[in-house]
């Protein structure tokens, strides 16, 4: 005997090694052990052993995220699988292929509270595209192909395979599958590209908006921009997919965004968005987003369309392809009045250079390479880094747009740090939500993972619950300071064998980043800010974009 | 918005062929739930076509969210077609048991009510008397409200069932072979405007 008798363990490693798949991140446990067991037999398949099943679902979110590609991602039944609740949700908002496969107990034992029994596929029905529990396994490959063709066709999301142990463990003699062909998008509507156009060539003060569905067509759109020479706004999400060096570029919309992005949405008379949903963060008080404009929202999820914001013109269609039918139908616009307005709200809404939180990640990412990628976690830090960070290209930018996600940067810079390993993974998180995850501080030791730079931006404060209670909540700072009780950050690090720097000036932060940076390996930076500083411009929830405050107010100064 | 989509929540009669998989109906349930979609009724049951059934829904609300209700119905893998009643004429049923109060003195007005109506008894009790009716919301309706001045103990109804009119059936044939049809480039109602 060489080895086990074939089984649906085996069965699925080699449906995924027959898509593809080269990568995973997971967790062993109990209900999953055949699977491990199985494992033993695909050396050409790594899987990357987390520390925590977050921090398994989030490299495999970053690597996604990073690659455009399928990330995978394993855990056991009960507690394992409902650590992943939180990637899965991210992966749903932020639409990331993902495939989450768990384990279960036994079938005759499902339903029965037996020991590390949770009904995964009932907790996650609402945050998952679709999910499965597989009953026979001859029916493993056909359930895993078709899982990993809805996770990565239209718009893509996380899919779930529940797998009881018994199927795991079933003599298997079928046949495994290869990818399907992906269903193509349909053709947008000519009537309705005709009727975008047609809006455009009227526009007076047009605009274009560019979202996350749009970083697979980076190039598609940009092109459409610059052959109508449509000023554009790239979101959250959207950043990268439009090169921030073009003049056309006016920075991000929405609550944290640019003085330009939301005053051009304010005024404008056309806006289209592509590949976006009109998240509330990004539109402020609905009633009054865009409200001069006709808006022609192209997405290929027809759900999204008029969601949130009714569509003049709805296109139904691909990225890409509408951006390309569109710039055949181009008349490059010149509209000298609304160029010169635009540039004027470009001037405005600039961080103070004085030390503080906005000047050090000012000087971090202005030491990113056109292919690193920068992830961050959730808080201040990550809106002054999507404010201060000038992308080229697409997918250089991880972050957890839709959910928030603390704990997030981390890990997804870990799994962007193996699918890209010539390049730097950097992740700006903060000293609240580093926490969330730090542990995977290990997953970068055990792996000899080298290009993972960390930047802790370190407040001692959760900063923008922080930010809030001082605005909106009478400074009554309840539950939010950190600082009594932070680790030593580098220690921390040094704890798990990762080298680390610090700084809490301008002048050594320069320094600290030489070092960081040349330190062959992953290694840890620690910024220590002053406590009390604001992200501005902001919109406060529920006003308009046009009500932002558009600078911090001088302490002390008028209430 | 228009002044059209603010109008009065009113009630949209839709029907969706699902594949009849585990947990479809919770799926879908959890969907209207979660984006607080009222469901007005609901009924399930089986196709001709095995491994396909159908179910037909009364949503309330004004168009935009029926609409939307349609969209988020159709991205699920399970739901393999969704019909909007209003786009074309159609029939529809509703089933209903009534449990009526019966005296000696009322017994005959009743019985004679209920011929009116078509309803067929189906139980008969010393102090009651259970009727069947089927027809229109609109009869069902009426039939309920010609009773309860005598008493009704107990009511049960299916939910409204529908199907278009005419000799084409509702739905395109692939969708019979599991196959979810391709969304048009848009759905018709959206592009309006
Ligand atoms: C898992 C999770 N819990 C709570 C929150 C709410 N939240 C949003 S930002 C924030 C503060 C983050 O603080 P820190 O990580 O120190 O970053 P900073 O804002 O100081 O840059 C919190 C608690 C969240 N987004 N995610």
């Amino acid at each position: 005997m060489t080895g086990p008798t074939p089984n649906g363990a085996q069965a699925l490693w080699q449906t995924l090694a027959a898509h593809g798949v080269g990568t995973v991140f997971g967790y062993p446990g109990g209900a999953i052990m055949p699977v491990y067991d199985a494992l033993t037999l695909f050396p050409d398949i790594r899987h990357i052993l987390a520390r925590h099943e977050q921090g398994a679902i989030h490299a495999a979110e970053g690597w996604a995220k990073a690659t455009g590609d399928l990330g995978v991602c394993l855990a056991t039944s009960g507690p394992g699988a409902t650590n992943l609740v939180t990637g899965l949700a991210d992966a749903m908002m932020d639409s990331v292929p993902l495939l989450a496969i768990t384990g279960n107990v036994a079938r005759h034992l499902m339903g029965t509270d037996a020991f590390q029994e949770a009904d995964i596929t009932g907790i996650t029905l609402p945050i998952t595209k679709h999910n499965y529990v597989v009953q026979d396994a001859a029916e493993l490959p056909r359930i895993v192909a078709e899982a990993i063709r809805i996770a990565r066709s239209g718009r893509p999301g996380p899919v779930l395979v529940d797998i009881p142990k018994d199927v795991q463990l079933a003599a298997f003699s079928g046949e495994v599958h290869g990818p399907h062909a992906p269903p193509e998008a349909p053709a947008p509507l000519p009537e309705a590209l005709e009727a975008a156009a047609a809006l455009l060539r009227e526009a007076r003060k047009p605009v274009l908006m560019v979202g996350g569905g749009a970083q697979g067509a980076a190039a598609e759109v940009t092109a459409f921009a610059r052959a109508w020479r449509l000023p554009t706004i790239t979101t959250l999400m959207g950043l990268g997919a439009f090169p921030a060096s073009d003049p056309l570029w006016l920075g991000m919309p929405g609550m944290h965004g640019s003085v330009a992005a939301n005053r051009a949405i304010s005024e404008a008379d056309v806006l289209v968005g592509i590949g976006l949903r009109f998240d509330d963060r990004v539109t402020g008080r609905v009633k009054d987003f865009a409200s001069h404009a006709s808006i022609i929202h192209i997405d290929l999820d027809a759900a999204e369309i008029s969601k949130i914001v009714r569509a003049h013109v709805p296109v139904r269609a691909d990225a890409g392809q509408a951006a390309r039918l569109l710039t055949e139908r181009a008349q490059p616009l010149s509209h000298p009045e609304w160029t010169a307005a635009l540039a004027e709200w470009r001037t405005r809404g600039e961080h103070p250079s004085h030390w503080g939180a906005a000047q050090a990640v000012r000087q971090v990412v202005s030491r990113l390479g056109p292919d690193d990628i920068l992830s961050t976690d959730v808080g201040q830090h990550q809106m002054l880094a999507a404010q201060l960070a000038r992308f080229q290209k697409p997918r250089r930018w991880l972050t957890s747009g839709g959910l928030g996600t603390m704990g997030f940067g981390f890990p997804a810079a870990i799994g962007a740090a193996l699918a890209e390993p010539g390049v730097t993974s950097m992740v700006i998180a903060g000293d609240g939500g580093f926490q969330m995850t730090a542990q995977e501080l290990a997953t970068l030791t055990k792996y000899g993972i080298r290009n993972v730079k960390i930047c802790v931006v370190n407040n001692s404060y959760l900063g923008m619950v922080r930010q809030w209670q001082e605005l909106f909540h009478g400074r009554r700072y309840s539950e939010v300071y950190l600082g009594d009780s932070n680790p030593d950050f580098l220690k921390l690090a040094d704890a798990y064998g990762i080298s680390g720097w610090r700084a809490d000036n301008s002048a050594d932060l320069e320094g600290a980043l030489d070092a960081w940076l040349a330190h062959d390996g992953s290694a840890l930076l620690e910024v220590v800010v002053p406590n009390e500083h604001g992200v501005f411009p902001m919109v406060p929830a529920g006003a308009a974009l046009s009500e932002m405050i558009e600078t911090e107010p001088v302490p002390g100064g008028p209430a | 918005m228009t002044a059209d989509q603010q109008a009065a929540p009113q009630d949209h009669l839709v029907s969706a062929l699902v594949r009849d998989e585990p947990r479809v109906l919770t799926r879908i349930t959890s969907l209207f739930g979660r984006r607080a979609y009222n469901i007005r009724s609901l009924s399930v049951g089986s196709t001709e076509q095995p491994g396909v059934s159908r179910m037909t829904f009364v949503v309330t609300g004004d168009r935009a969210i029926v609409e939307q209700a349609m969209k988020q119905l159709e991205k699920l893998h399970d739901v393999l077609h969704v019909i909007d009643h209003s786009l074309e004429k159609f029939v529809d049923r509703e089933l209903v048991l009534v449990k009526v109060a019966i005296t000696p003195e009322s017994r005959v007005e009743v019985r004679q009510i209920a011929e009116d109506f078509r309803a067929r008894i189906v139980d008969v009790g010393r102090r009651a008397l259970t009727f069947e009716v089927t027809g229109d919301e609109g009869k069902v309706t009426a039939f309920i409200e010609q009773m309860r001045p005598f008493g009704i103990l107990e009511t049960m109804r299916t939910g409204r069932v529908a199907l278009t009119r005419g000799s084409n059936a509702d739905i395109p044939g692939h969708v019979y072979h599991g196959e979810k049809r391709a969304l048009g480039p848009l759905l018709a109602s959206a592009a309006e405007d």
